[in-house]
């Protein structure tokens, strides 16, 4: 049976990763290539590459490093971050990614995701929402959660994925950070209109939080976090041992 | 050498650099002469049957690829280039593959339950068919392997090496002398992936 995902999510800025992170037997733990590796040899099921670029030098960086780490790692590729036209989607495609997710971009131009669709197909598109509660309403934000847009965001990303978006990717504003676990009603809303696989993201703290955001809500499909694993919190092959003693379908 | 055909379809540089990782010399290429030098063929390719199909004829690699397979060459289509090998497929219409492995490609969810999502995106594991021990590059079984698919092979089970499981057993894996098929990504599923690309890359030639 298809396993659930456990997925690292490296931020990248000027060709490095920004969380601190720490591990041993890592020379460089900034390196996204490095720890890119890292994590893909020690049981990450995908990987999301996000550029937090603001310079076009640092996008030309950015390109690089993803051609380098493609060039190495031989599991799913995600990379987000700063796309906003079909040619962003060629830029990141043609260094090896697998899949684009596409977040601001989305909100600005409503023909980016039917026309990537369209171009790479739907298995290409991840529409990334990051969404929070605003006067008892789920709200999509845009610019990296900075401002909100004052869309429903429910019916807005089941929109992005009828247009065509493969994946979606919930990170919840509320929990992100807070560190006491994933969304579950928010995940649960979105998993009840799409039929797109969903990935959460945004509050886990410890295996116990993926134990029941896949107990909880079965109709997700993976669980993205980043500095949990960075500061080596929670080590991927724990997590996964765990899973499967509480009987989760899922790659050991 | 091996060639991987370049047709116009999808990006190959995963593809490309998961045969230098295991330290194989390959090239990507459009060329037919390329196809007679190299010592295998890989056939990519994703989105969908009837464009690809297409591309691949206009692109002028699919009489030459014919002819080499016919020689003996070991051949390997990888997700819709798997699909290609096929007599036909009923995505979207109905559209004539390569006819070098009989059988169709259909729609999963006419043989998967309701309710599980279309397409599969994900890990899930090879089951091995009943003659992979004599030949086949699958050699594990319960290994995972990365998919991302909505249609998928029906044919005579003599020329599955692998199924897996989602609702419904799923060709996985496909051989007909040297042409082989994998509906899943090798150069997306990790050490076990890589495994498999060596597999077919020592295969024996006819």
């Amino acid at each position: 049976m298809i396993t659930k995902r456990i997925i690292p999510c490296l931020d990248v800025r000027d060709g490095r990763v920004v969380k601190g992170v720490n591990f041993e037997n890592l020379n460089d733990v900034n390196s996204p290539v490095e720890l890119a590796k890292f994590y893909s040899d020690n049981g990450a099921d995908e990987l999301v590459f996000y550029d937090i670029t603001a310079s076009s030098d640092g996008r030309k960086i950015f390109t690089e490093i993803l051609r380098e780490t493609a060039r190495n790692v031989f599991i799913p590729l995600t990379v987000g971050g700063g796309i906003s036209s079909v040619k962003d989607f060629e830029r990141v495609l043609s260094c090896g990614a697998d899949k684009v997710s596409v977040n601001t971009g989305a909100i600005k131009n409503p023909t980016l995701i039917p026309e990537a669709a369209k171009l790479y197909g739907s298995q290409c598109v991840v529409i990334s929402a990051d969404v929070k509660r605003v006067d008892g309403e789920f709200h999509v934000f845009a610019r990296g959660g900075r401002d909100d847009t004052n869309i429903e965001a429910i019916s807005w990303i089941k929109k992005c994925v009828d247009n065509g978006a493969g994946e979606v990717v919930l990170n919840s504003i509320d929990t992100d950070g807070v560190k006491k676990g994933f969304d579950l009603e928010m995940l649960k809303a979105v998993g009840d209109v799409v039929s797109v696989p969903v990935i959460a993201s945004g509050g886990a703290g410890c295996i116990e939080d993926f134990i029941t955001l896949f107990k909880t809500i079965p109709s997700v499909d993976a669980g993205l976090a980043a500095s949990i694993f960075h500061f080596g919190e929670v080590s991927i092959q724990d997590l996964k041992v765990r899973m499967k003693a509480e009987n989760i379908s899922v790659r050991l | 050498m091996i060639a991987i055909i370049n047709y116009g379809v999808g990006n190959l540089f995963s593809l490309e650099s998961s045969f230098n990782a295991i330290g194989e010399d390959v090239k990507v290429t459009s060329d037919p002469e390329d196809l007679k030098r190299a010592e295998r063929i890989i056939l990519p390719g994703v989105g969908a049957f009837e464009d690809a199909a297409k591309k691949l004829k206009s692109s002028g690699m699919a009489e030459p690829l014919l002819a080499e397979v016919k020689r003996g060459k070991p051949i390997l289509g990888i997700c819709l280039g798997m699909q290609l090998l096929f007599t036909k497929s009923f995505e979207f219409g109905e559209h004539e593959g390569l006819n070098l492995i009989p059988g169709e490609v259909r729609y999963i969810g006419e043989v998967i339950p309701a309710g599980l999502k279309i397409p599969q995106i994900g890990w899930n594991a090879l089951q091995l068919g009943i003659r992979n021990e004599e030949v086949g590059i699958i050699k594990n079984e319960g290994e995972y392997v990365y998919f991302v698919h909505s249609y998928a092979a029906f044919c005579d089970e003599k020329f599955i090496t692998a199924t897996t499981n989602y609702g419904a057993d799923l060709t996985a894996a496909v051989q007909n002398k040297n042409v082989y098929g994998v509906q899943f990504h090798p150069e997306k599923s990790g050490k076990v992936g890589l495994n498999i690309l060596r597999a077919f890359c020592e295969v024996s030639l006819c």
